[in-house]
């Protein structure tokens, strides 16, 4: 490291991806000084932050400093629980996420999900992929769209002659990779995912990172991860978040949000530097 | 050294007690059972199931009249309880808040623990006088002794449903009735039906609500629901009330034929509810 950066209060998008054309300098999600908290606990307070399109931005930090939360907030998911409250501002495509008249429903069908357990439905592998399309009224050319979506999942070759058996008897990273193929089949905008190896051995792992490098040219990624090597491997982008302690209270902030390779080997804040060398979290 | 022995003795007591309660829990269903067998039996033959109940004062005859209106009765109390047990239960587990949630579980437990013979003089103000006893009023009756154990046994089923199963499809952008049709209602079916099961086993036997509903019919068979049906509970309370030691017999062979399709019905629940848990837990 002979270079040194100095804060950039802009992150150069063209600069941290190989391709450059103008229109992967999009910005998808403009979040503005966004606090969550559900009932009298806080859980991210003051998040101001941009997710650009075609990229990979990952989420790191230790348990507990609200990466979830957060991530939860892009696709509405924390409508679902009961007591959450959402201030501040959450920008898609130039218009609120929160606005009166928004329909979350809506907002879930283009901002696809992918959770940390593997959920398939106790359904056929088939139908676990088709169900989203059939019930959201893309009828046509299922086959097709089902193969796509596996295929972009990379699972197309595993399971193409037992599309009729059940989900449930795939591997666990099998199923994690479904669970993608199953996103995706309703063609959305943005994926979401929540901390999605977590629970797979590092073979799965590697098959997810690699898959997200191909879903890349098509979706915009947001990954939520405690993994720091698999931000560093898969992300352009990373944020790291912390747990900010002071006498009242305690809540999940943005600490330092900035190119991947920027944030893991010169990082600007204190913070992120032990995080990100291991000495806390 | 005199604890460690009282606490070993006390032990050993309590587990003889525990076991000593569980069979006596037992004997008294096998007393039952043996002693309505017993009774009951010689009367149990091809006629007593095909036959109508005999007139007034002639030998013979059969429960066929009685089985086919208890049937009738079930099935139309199933057909009203049903559909709106599951879709309280759906209500309270996907869409009701918390606050309107806990109220309507308060009702649907009083409603469960409401003596039936309550529930027979409500229907009887309501749908009988100033008309007549009817198939009808006595189903309504028998529907509303089992739409809280549906809505009940529904509402278990659906909380097995992992939740994230849920989130998944509510995240593909699927509205929540849809999701409740398409995921949560087809992994829960086998303990929905359970449910159904043992409220009709508690349905065919109740005989209070009945009374004041169904209990004036003729010997022959009656599939008209808007006049009162023969049923078996009813049947069994009238013999039982008569002099002739025949009639007797017969009440004890019709609740031998009440229990053992009891029995068989719960069997049958049990199995259904295995297989579905099984459904779910792979």
């Amino acid at each position: 490291m002979t270079e040194s950066f100095t804060i950039a209060p802009v992150i150069d998008v063209a600069q941290v991806t190989q391709d450059s054309r103008p229109s992967e300098r999009e910005v998808v999600f403009d979040i503005h000084d966004l606090t969550v908290s559900y009932g009298r606990v806080t859980a991210i307070s003051g998040v101001d932050l941009q997710i650009h399109r075609n990229v990979i931005t990952a989420i790191i930090g230790p348990s507990g400093c609200g990466k979830s939360t957060f991530i939860r907030c892009l696709n509405r998911m924390n409508d679902l629980v009961p007591g959450a409250r959402i201030e501040g501002q959450i920008l898609y495509q130039g218009s609120d996420l929160y606005a009166s008249g928004v329909d979350p429903v809506e907002i879930r069908r283009r901002i696809g999900m992918v959770f940390q357990k593997a959920n398939p439905f106790p359904k056929s592998i088939y139908d676990n992929v088709a169900w989203g399309p059939r019930v959201l009224g893309m009828r046509k050319e299922l086959d097709e769209r089902v193969e796509k979506a596996l295929r972009s999942a990379a699972l197309w070759d595993e399971v193409k002659d037992r599309l009729k058996k059940n989900a449930l008897s795939l591997s666990g990273g099998q199923q994690q990779r479904l669970c993608i193929a199953r996103a995706i089949a309703v063609e959305p905008e943005v994926l979401l995912l929540d901390e999605p190896a977590s629970a797979l051995d590092p073979i799965a792992t590697s098959a997810i990172e690699d898959l997200m490098h191909q879903l890349k040219r098509e979706y915009t990624l947001v990954i939520v991860t405690h993994n720091m090597q698999q931000a560093a491997r898969v992300a352009d982008l990373t944020a790291f978040f912390s747990l900010e302690v002071d006498e009242t209270r305690r809540s999940g902030v943005l600490v330092e949000y900035d190119a991947t390779s920027k944030i893991f080997t010169n990082p600007s804040d204190k913070r992120t530097e032990d995080y990100v060398t291991g000495r806390f979290g | 050294m005199s604890r460690y022995r009282r606490r070993r003795v006390m032990n050993r007591a309590m587990e003889v007690l525990a076991t000593v309660a569980a069979l006596v829990a037992v004997a008294a269903l096998a007393v039952v059972v043996i002693s309505v067998a017993r009774r009951g039996a010689g009367a149990v033959s091809w006629d007593f199931f095909t036959k109508p109940q005999a007139l007034f004062g002639q030998p013979g005859g059969g429960i066929a009249n009685a089985l086919v209106g208890t049937a009738l009765l079930v099935l139309l109390a199933t057909a009203m309880a049903l559909p709106v047990g599951v879709l309280t239960a759906i209500y309270l587990t996907e869409f009701a808040p918390r606050r309107l949630a806990v109220p309507i579980q308060v009702v649907i437990d009083v409603l469960a623990g409401l003596p039936t013979i309550v529930i027979g003089i409500f229907v009887y103000a309501l749908l009988v006088i100033g008309h007549t006893q009817s198939g009808y009023a006595g189903a309504f009756a028998l529907a509303v002794i089992m739409l809280p154990l549906i809505a009940r046994a529904t509402q278990e089923v659906l909380l097995l449903v992992p939740g994230t199963l849920r989130e998944a499809s509510l995240a593909l952008g699927v509205r929540r009735w849809r999701t409740v049709v398409g995921v949560i209602l087809p992994s829960s079916v086998g303990g929905i039906l359970t449910g159904t099961v043992l409220a009709v086993a508690r349905a065919a036997g109740e005989t209070a609500p009945l009374l004041f509903t169904s209990s004036i019919f003729a010997n022959t068979v009656q599939t008209d629901v808007t006049k009162a049906l023969p049923n078996i509970p009813v049947l069994i309370f009238t013999y039982s009330e008569q002099p002739d030691p025949a009639l007797h017999q017969q009440a004890w062979a019709a609740a031998l034929v009440l229990m053992a399709f009891v029995l068989v019905a719960s069997l049958a629940a049990k199995a259904l509810l295995a297989r579905s848990r099984r459904k779910l837990a792979r």
